[in-house]
């Protein structure tokens, strides 16, 4: 119990990848597979800025009186992922933006029978 | 000093061309891109040859030194790569210019241009950089740029098609992040040769097996691995001829070349090969890939999307030269990349030039055309032979090399599979080659392609029948990538 609490922030990260990826897989409907996407990539955006953090440690700001710091590497890091994420987004909903004007709906069932009717 | 400008040149520059590309003349873009994408070729073959002469060329982006700086490293393993995959892109750009007037809008080119070498920028970048996060990065430019490409197709379902590619790519992409998290989270490092060096040390962790879970399956997805492979069909069919050529010749050998290097240069081929069940896993979804992928071919009406589950099948052939886990099957694997680029590249350019004149690539819309247009059906004849697999053709060297390392490793199964894959491909083939030369043609009379694209399109079909007399610079380069990189593996 005590493990399970103290890597508690594990279950979180576990938990919001598996609801996206259901999200992901489960839902017919474009714009709820970009959400459910979105929710993926912040569970992984989550495990990294848990890594960063060290016992004790504090903000990574240079001060003579701190001897134990954060780790700030994984920060950086997830940066440049978060402005990935952004951009998968933004296309993400521009590619919906231009289905809905092509077939009239965001909805992969109607698509599909859209696709054979021709 | 020089050489290591050039490794960080040739992928900066298309990086830094590309807003430029935003101008609003198209044929200035077209002229940058296709100047800046040569350059890039240019930049590789010097570095081949540096790679060539046993050395390795080496970067520091910024100045810091390499486990806590970025830094690029050129070994002959992803200089061959970096050869194909700027190679391939100035051809292709070289007909673009002409090829792009009937799909797509002429004020939107300059923005076609412009995210073409971001998306040659990522892929050159994966390849040459020795940073784990980095990798990421680059494939991540890569993939959003090729998703933007694929969804500038004609058909309606080019949309449908980009946005299934950026699901499952973006899926991909976030499970190689993770990998990446697990890695650092165990030996400190994101710098690739260190991390192989700590890796040994941790080997015996879950932490460390589940990242190599996470990236063999998240790299499966971008390289179309059976069965993640449901993206690729319809992408390439629908995307701009353009396009699906240059993809289909580059994009998921770079994620080939990804598997590579992650799982011999940073894993080892004790740990992957040895406690980790790969050989089996690989070799059994490759051989699912050459069978399945062979066979849904064959049923094909869309010419596009035959070759594009024809890529399937190919890269089960490489996957199963990696599976392996011998020089001589890793070699077969780099040769197979580099020759199955050159089939692909001309087979799409030689459909590009026929959808030019008929306005489709649907067979029975095609019907005839090898008399209307014997130039570019040839070149089509010349791919479709080094696709089979037939002697004195690129495609067979590598299928040679591919067949005696399976008998080497004494899995005679997979050489039974190499066989019956090829028997299957004769069969699709066949099928175009039979709607383009035996069917009765059109009343509507159509002219040759002009010379813009059948001059590019017959230097790739020329290029298939010459890699397969002089092997020695495919298959030998290939050799040597794949003894280097065993030697190379701590």
């Amino acid at each position: 119990m005590k493990e399970f609490l103290l890597h508690y922030h594990y279950w979180v990260v576990v938990f919001l990848m598996m609801t996206g990826l259901y999200a992901v897989v489960a839902s017919g409907n474009l714009l709820k597979k970009v959400v459910g996407l979105n929710v993926f990539q912040a569970s992984v955006f989550m495990l990294y800025i848990s890594l960063g953090v060290v016992d004790g440690g504090a903000v990574p700001i240079l001060r003579p009186e701190v001897t134990v710091y954060s780790n700030p590497l994984p920060h950086v890091l997830i940066l440049t992922a978060i402005v990935v994420g952004v951009a998968t987004t933004s296309l993400a909903l521009a590619l919906v933006v231009r289905i809905k004007e092509a077939y009239g709906t965001v909805e992969e069932d109607d698509i599909h029978r859209r696709d054979e009717a021709e | 000093m020089m050489l290591d400008n050039l490794a960080v040149a040739q992928v900066v520059a298309p990086l830094a061309a590309a807003p430029a590309c935003l101008l609003p003349w198209r044929r200035v873009a077209w002229l940058l891109a296709t100047t800046c994408s040569g350059f890039s070729f240019a930049c590789a073959l010097v570095l081949l040859g540096a790679a060539l002469d046993g050395g390795v060329v080496v970067s520091e982006i910024g100045g810091w030194p390499a486990p806590f700086g970025i830094e690029y490293r050129i070994d002959l393993a992803n200089a061959l790569v970096l050869t194909i995959v700027s190679g391939i892109s100035t051809i292709v750009l070289v007909t673009a210019f002409a090829s792009l007037d009937g799909e797509i809008e002429p004020g939107r080119q300059p923005l076609f241009y412009s995210v073409w070498l971001l998306c040659l920028s990522g892929l050159l970048g994966m390849a040459a950089t020795a940073d784990a996060f980095n990798f990421f990065v680059f494939l991540e430019i890569s993939s959003l740029s090729s998703y933007a490409l694929i969804a500038m197709g004609r058909d309606r379902r080019a949309l449908t098609a980009a946005f299934q590619y950026l699901v499952m790519g973006t899926i991909g992409a976030t499970f190689i992040l993770i990998a990446v998290a697990f890695l650092y989270l165990s030996t400190g490092t994101l710098n690739m040769a260190d991390m192989a060096e700590r890796l040994p040390s941790v080997s015996g962790s879950r932490t460390v097996a589940s990242a190599f879970a996470f990236l063999t399956v998240g790299i499966g997805l971008k390289m179309a691995m059976f069965p993640l492979h449901q993206w690729l069909p319809n992408a390439y069919a629908f995307a701009p001829g353009a396009v699906s050529a240059f993809l289909a010749a580059t994009a998921t050998k770079v994620a080939v070349y990804g598997l590579v290097r992650f799982v011999f240069s940073v894993f080892g081929v004790d740990y992957s090969f040895g406690s980790m069940p790969l050989p089996l896993v690989l070799a059994a979804l490759a051989a699912a890939a050459v069978l399945v992928a062979s066979t849904v071919a064959i049923y094909q009406e869309n010419l596009k999307r035959m070759l594009a589950y024809s890529s399937v099948a190919q890269i089960g052939y490489m996957l199963l030269g990696i599976s392996l886990a011998s020089p001589a099957g890793v070699a077969a694997a780099m040769a197979h990349v580099f020759n199955h680029a050159l089939i692909k590249g001309a087979l799409f350019l030689s459909l590009g030039c026929l959808a030019w004149r008929y306005r489709s690539s649907v067979g029975a819309e095609l019907a005839g055309a090898g008399r209307a247009m014997p130039f570019t059906c040839g070149a089509f004849v010349v791919g479709a032979l080094s696709l089979v697999g037939v002697p004195l053709t690129a495609g067979f060297a590598s299928k040679w090399l591919l067949l005696s390392a399976a008998f080497q490793a004494g899995w005679w199964p997979l050489a039974v599979v190499v066989v019956i894959g090829s028997l299957l491909a004769a069969i699709y083939m066949w099928r175009a080659l039979e709607v383009l030369y035996r069917r009765p043609a059109s009343p509507a009379p159509v002219r040759e392609a002009p010379l813009v694209l059948l001059v590019p399109t017959w230097v790739l079909a020329l290029a298939n029948v010459y890699f397969g007399f002089a092997t020695e610079y495919s298959v030998g380069v290939a050799e040597a990538a794949a003894a280097w990189l065993f030697v190379a593996t701590p």
